[in-house]
């Protein structure tokens, strides 16, 4: 492991979010031996690495969706994440699109979308209306907005996932492996918004399996197994030439497929 | 016609009639106050034993566990009989709604959180990670859900809250069975009696068919 992985790549900007020594157990299971990581603002990282090494965990724990060691640290913005009054003020600075997206089934898009920033940021309905219909406009689906998410296909279900969490404006957007349960047809219009999304300054972790974009979108892409951080450079250094025997492994094994 | 003359003695029935209504009165009013109390009481205590601290969230449980377990004619007459020895006077109403909405708030409590367990831990993490708080997480995305889920076993529990409150009649409530048992033993004449068991039927019938409709129409998986 080199001592540079845990530097960002532009260390002219200043880090948004700084992890120290992040540790999570399940019981005598550890998930996550003790990881550093800082992710300079408006940095689009992509995180790598086979199932079960806690790639997922990882942004889990940014916006306490997992609890993680007292002893360790996380901060967002220079805010300690930990519970309590504090943690409500990450979340709102820290969007998270799901795997399973978990629209709310029973509001339609729109609302879907209105939610947050109403009860959130106080916004009044008329102008959430107007963000949201802009937001769903943004991400190709303006049309949709009367429907509710169950007659939407799994493609337009994530990118209105992507609309409700960018209408918390928020600084730093997590996605757990955003395309990996949609058709195969469906996972480009998703990683195209996304890609338009990583254009515009938003701080961007992402989990995924989608080693193309990654290699086409990512500042940094990081490689994780074991619940450790193996190594983390730009795309061209980590794909062509990888420093790790696990890295090269791992790449070997989902390129050739 | 010795039957029909004991057991359907229309000139008995229509002198106790209007007996029998109030009785019906009186049981609705026992009825829905407890069925509202319940209803109130089991959702606070199903909202709280997810959010409260251990030893609260202990507390309830064992609230739950003791009132689904005590007989309800057991707990009606502890509360009208017993608590007199304690200062505690009840009249016959409060002591049966008392009783009534302990025992249903217990069931709708266990309802509530079956409903609330049934909704996907996704919609719990995606209201987290939008910044919302606990309220507005139940308010506006978990209860709406949930309430489709429960509708049907909660109606059950309103079907078994309105039956029971014939067991008030034992403690001098003029309630529908009350006012029966009293017009039969005026009337020498168990007509009265079959008045009341087709007022109890007629009143719940209905409350039946919608459960039964309602678990078909939950049961086609609409959500």
């Amino acid at each position: 492991m080199s001592a540079s992985m845990s530097t960002s790549s532009s260390p002219s900007a200043p880090s948004i979010i700084s992890i120290r020594d992040l540790k999570k157990a399940y019981g005598t299971f550890t998930v996550l031996h003790g990881i550093d990581l800082d992710i300079a603002e408006g940095e689009v990282v992509c995180v790598i690495g086979p199932s079960g090494s806690g790639k997922s965990t990882l942004i889990r724990c940014i916006n306490h969706l997992e609890a993680f060691s007292p002893d360790s640290t996380i901060t967002v913005d220079g805010i300690r994440v930990a519970p309590g009054k504090a943690l409500a003020k990450v979340r709102a600075e820290v969007g998270m699109v799901f795997q399973s997206f978990n629209l709310f089934p029973h509001m339609t898009v729109l609302k879907n979308v209105m939610l947050a920033p109403m009860r959130v940021r106080g916004t009044t309905k008329t102008e959430a209306e107007r963000k949201a219909r802009d937001l769903l406009a943004r991400v190709g689906i303006a049309e949709q907005a009367e429907k509710y998410p169950g007659q939407l296909s799994g493609g337009q279900q994530q990118r209105v996932a992507i609309a409700r969490a960018l209408a918390m404006e928020p600084r730093v957007l997590l996605f757990d492996e955003p395309t990996s349960s949609l058709d195969p047809e469906m996972v480009g219009e998703v990683l195209d918004v996304m890609r338009k999304l990583a254009g515009t300054g938003v701080t961007m972790i992402i989990v995924t399996h989608e080693m193309g974009f990654a290699r086409q979108v990512a500042d940094r892409v990081i490689f994780m197994d074991g619940g450790r951080l193996v190594e983390a450079g730009t795309p061209a250094r980590i794909f062509d030439n990888p420093a790790e025997e696990r890295t090269r492994n791992f790449l070997r094994a989902v390129l050739n497929h | 016609m010795n039957l029909i003359n004991t057991f359907f003695n229309m000139q008995v029935l229509a002198d106790s009639l209007p007996q029998l209504l109030w009785g019906l009165v009186v049981t609705l009013q026992i009825g829905v106050t407890s069925i509202l109390c319940g209803l109130a009481g089991g959702l606070f205590l199903a909202i709280a034993r997810l959010y409260a601290p251990a030893f609260f969230k202990l507390l309830i449980r064992i609230y739950i566990d003791i009132f689904r377990s005590i007989p309800l004619l057991v707990l009606l007459i502890v509360v009208y009989y017993a608590l007199p020895f304690v200062g505690i006077r009840l009249s016959p109403f409060l002591s049966a709604v008392t009783a009534l909405s302990l025992v249903s708030a217990a069931y709708t409590a266990e309802i509530f959180r079956a409903g609330i367990e049934a909704i996907p831990h996704g919609q719990f993490e995606a209201s987290a990670a939008l910044g919302l708080s606990n309220k507005d997480t139940m308010i506006d995305v978990i209860l709406p859900q949930a309430i489709r889920i429960v509708i049907p076993p909660l109606t059950n529990n309103c079907i078994n809250v309105m039956k029971d409150t014939a067991l008030a009649s034992v403690v001098a409530m003029p309630d529908l069975l009350k006012q029966a048992t009293q017009a039969q033993a005026l009337s020498a004449n168990p007509t009265p009696l079959i008045g009341a068991a087709i007022i109890y039927v007629m009143l719940l019938w209905p409350m039946v068919a919608i459960v039964a409709r309602l678990e078909k129409h939950f049961a086609r998986g609409k959500r």
